[in-house]
């Protein structure tokens, strides 16, 4: 039987090292609401998400009346609206009413996002895919709670490059447009290579086409938790740090495992994945760069800062498989910059680099995420960035994501306030040569050798 | 939903004072819930009392029961959490 000190220990984390489910994402498919009919079409979507989602929210504040145990967002993703809105969008304008019904529902229903304003174009785009993509600084303007996402590269494909390049340019016009709030809009804009079809987590999701026709994903959180656990092991070697990392993450995903399930049952509708990444949040004490201190660093970003995020991520992994039974989405060590104060914290000390964060993207999920850019950058650097970033997942076989803000008006230093879970970040700066003729060839860069590793 | 799964766990801690465990109990009698274990420590100086309860005969639901425990709780000057086992059976056993 349960024992006090296993209650109190549970209580704890969650009282006092900032537990919590961090989201209840319902996927639900819209490819039957496929309409050559524009008007008809939204109906359908709207249909569809508030019928499919009603009882989400009631059941996320179920659980966390049940448990005592926070679900901090709860949320849906849908099917890449590029292919579902193809057959009746003909402009990006088409699209934008789209965006709206997918702000509208979400409103209904009392999500805070709205994930799979998405088009898949990682060998190429369909006339379609580029509406959509085009309509997106426009969308994002006009909309609240909708999250957008492009796939532009993968390791069975390669890179499409002309989708690069567009997206360079759809990144600065999403600023530009939502300039008024330190461009807010291009916190909502994930540009991805290999993006798994069932991630929960925000920006980034949408419910993939090889997705049943609802599900239940969970990702779970908890740096916190590691870091307190490490704090106890201080000054012992690797081993027992990596066992330590391994036990705290099988703990955490275990009540990950419990709300998922609970979720689906409350619901009827069935448990996809758990994720099992460790996402930070701007509140101290709940952020990865922390755990990387405590680890052995003096700021994330010194000397041994990749190798400390490869074997934190690895056991995060190790330790979350088991308490699972089924694992999937990014699943990894978020670094997101703005959303973490250590991160934030690291910047301002001027230890940690775009380039430094481009090379602990290596191992460990998902990307060069949240961070500020001048707003004077051109687009074909913003294009090369997120080149240099899927080359990276293409050749390691992983997901990797850009999430970059050129806040446009700022200069570097400069800070920049998100607000809530997107917190604030210092402007960095990027390398100022050019890359506008690698970028402006056009066309395909081929899919990579799978031997040969070195 | 079986028997074992409706177990919830009470949890108090706060000062240690005259009838904390009559308050709580008395509740616990008077809505139909079956205590089915309790264990009781003082950690530097504060009241930690965790019960283990059956709550499938209780009168009212699981939400309300909470609720009305957690006013308890403020009136005794402790805090009182109403958790399903469940969580703590995942965490702590494989």
């Amino acid at each position: 039987m349960i024992n006090i000190w296993e209650v109190n220990e549970t209580n704890k984390m969650i009282e006092q090292e900032n537990l919590d489910v961090r989201t209840i994402t319902l996927g639900i498919s819209l490819l039957d609401c496929i309409d050559s009919d524009l008007e008809q079409l939204n109906r359908n979507i709207y249909k569809k998400i508030t019928d499919t989602a009603a009882k989400l929210v009631e059941t996320g504040e179920e659980i966390e009346r049940d448990y005592c145990i926070p679900v901090v967002n709860k949320r849906i993703s849908v099917t890449p609206v590029a292919l579902v809105g193809q057959a009746a969008c003909k402009t990006p304008e088409d699209f934008v009413t789209i965006a709206r019904t997918l702000d509208r529902a979400a409103k209904e229903v009392g999500v805070n996002f709205i994930g799979g304003y998405s088009a898949l174009v990682s060998k190429g785009m369909t006339k379609g895919d580029e509406h959509l993509i085009r309509s997106i600084p426009k969308a994002l303007s006009v909309t609240e709670r909708v999250c957008s996402s492009v796939n532009v590269g993968s390791t069975k494909t390669g890179i499409d490059m002309d989708a690069v390049k567009l997206m360079g340019e759809i990144v600065l016009q999403t600023a530009e447009y939502t300039k008024e709030n330190d461009s807010l809009g291009c916190a909502k804009l994930v540009i991805f290579c290999n993006a798994p079809d069932d991630n929960p987590f925000m920006a980034g999701a949408f419910h993939g086409v090889t997705e049943a026709d609802a599900i239940i994903n969970v990702g779970v959180s908890g740096p916190g938790v590691v870091k307190k656990s490490l704090e106890r092991v201080r000054g012992e070697n690797f081993e027992t740090l990596c066992e330590t990392i391994k036990k705290t993450a099988f703990k955490i995903t275990r009540v990950g495992q419990l709300v998922a399930q609970e979720a689906s049952r409350r619901m009827g509708i069935p448990f996809g994945i758990i994720d099992l990444s460790l996402a930070p949040t701007p509140a101290v004490g709940d952020s990865v760069a922390e755990i990387l201190e405590e680890i052995g660093l003096e700021y994330a970003g010194a000397p041994g800062t990749t190798a400390a995020l490869a074997l934190l991520n690895d056991q995060v992994k190790k330790g979350g498989i088991m308490a699972s039974s089924y694992v999937g989405g990014l699943s990894g060590a978020f670094i997101p910059v703005s959303e973490d104060q250590g991160m934030i914290d690291a910047v301002e000390a001027g230890a940690l680099t775009l380039e430094k964060l481009e090379a602990m993207t290596c191992v460990c999920s998902v990307g060069l995420d949240m961070i500020a850019i001048p707003g004077d950058v051109p687009p074909s650097a913003i294009s090369g960035i997120i080149a240099d970033e899927m080359a990276i997942g293409m050749i390691n076989q992983k997901t990797t994501a850009v999430r970059l803000i050129p806040v446009i008006g700022k200069k570097i230093g400069e800070t920049v306030e998100f607000g809530g879970l997107l917190g604030h970040a210092p402007v960095m700066p990027v390398n100022r040569y050019g890359c506008e003729a690698f970028i402006s060839r056009g066309g395909r860069i081929p899919a990579p050798i799978h031997s040969f590793k070195n | 939903m079986d028997k074992k799964a409706d177990r919830t766990i009470i949890t108090v801690v706060g000062k240690d004072t005259v009838g904390i465990i009559a308050g709580v109990c008395t509740y616990l009698a008077e809505n139909g819930i079956n205590v089915l274990d309790i264990s009781q420590t003082i950690v530097q100086g504060f009241f930690n009392m965790m019960m283990i309860v059956d709550m499938n005969g209780a009168a009212k639901p699981f939400g309300q029961c909470a609720k009305e425990l957690e006013q308890v709780g403020e009136k005794i000057g402790v805090s009182i959490k109403c958790q399903r086992e469940e969580i703590f059976n995942k965490m702590h056993r494989i």
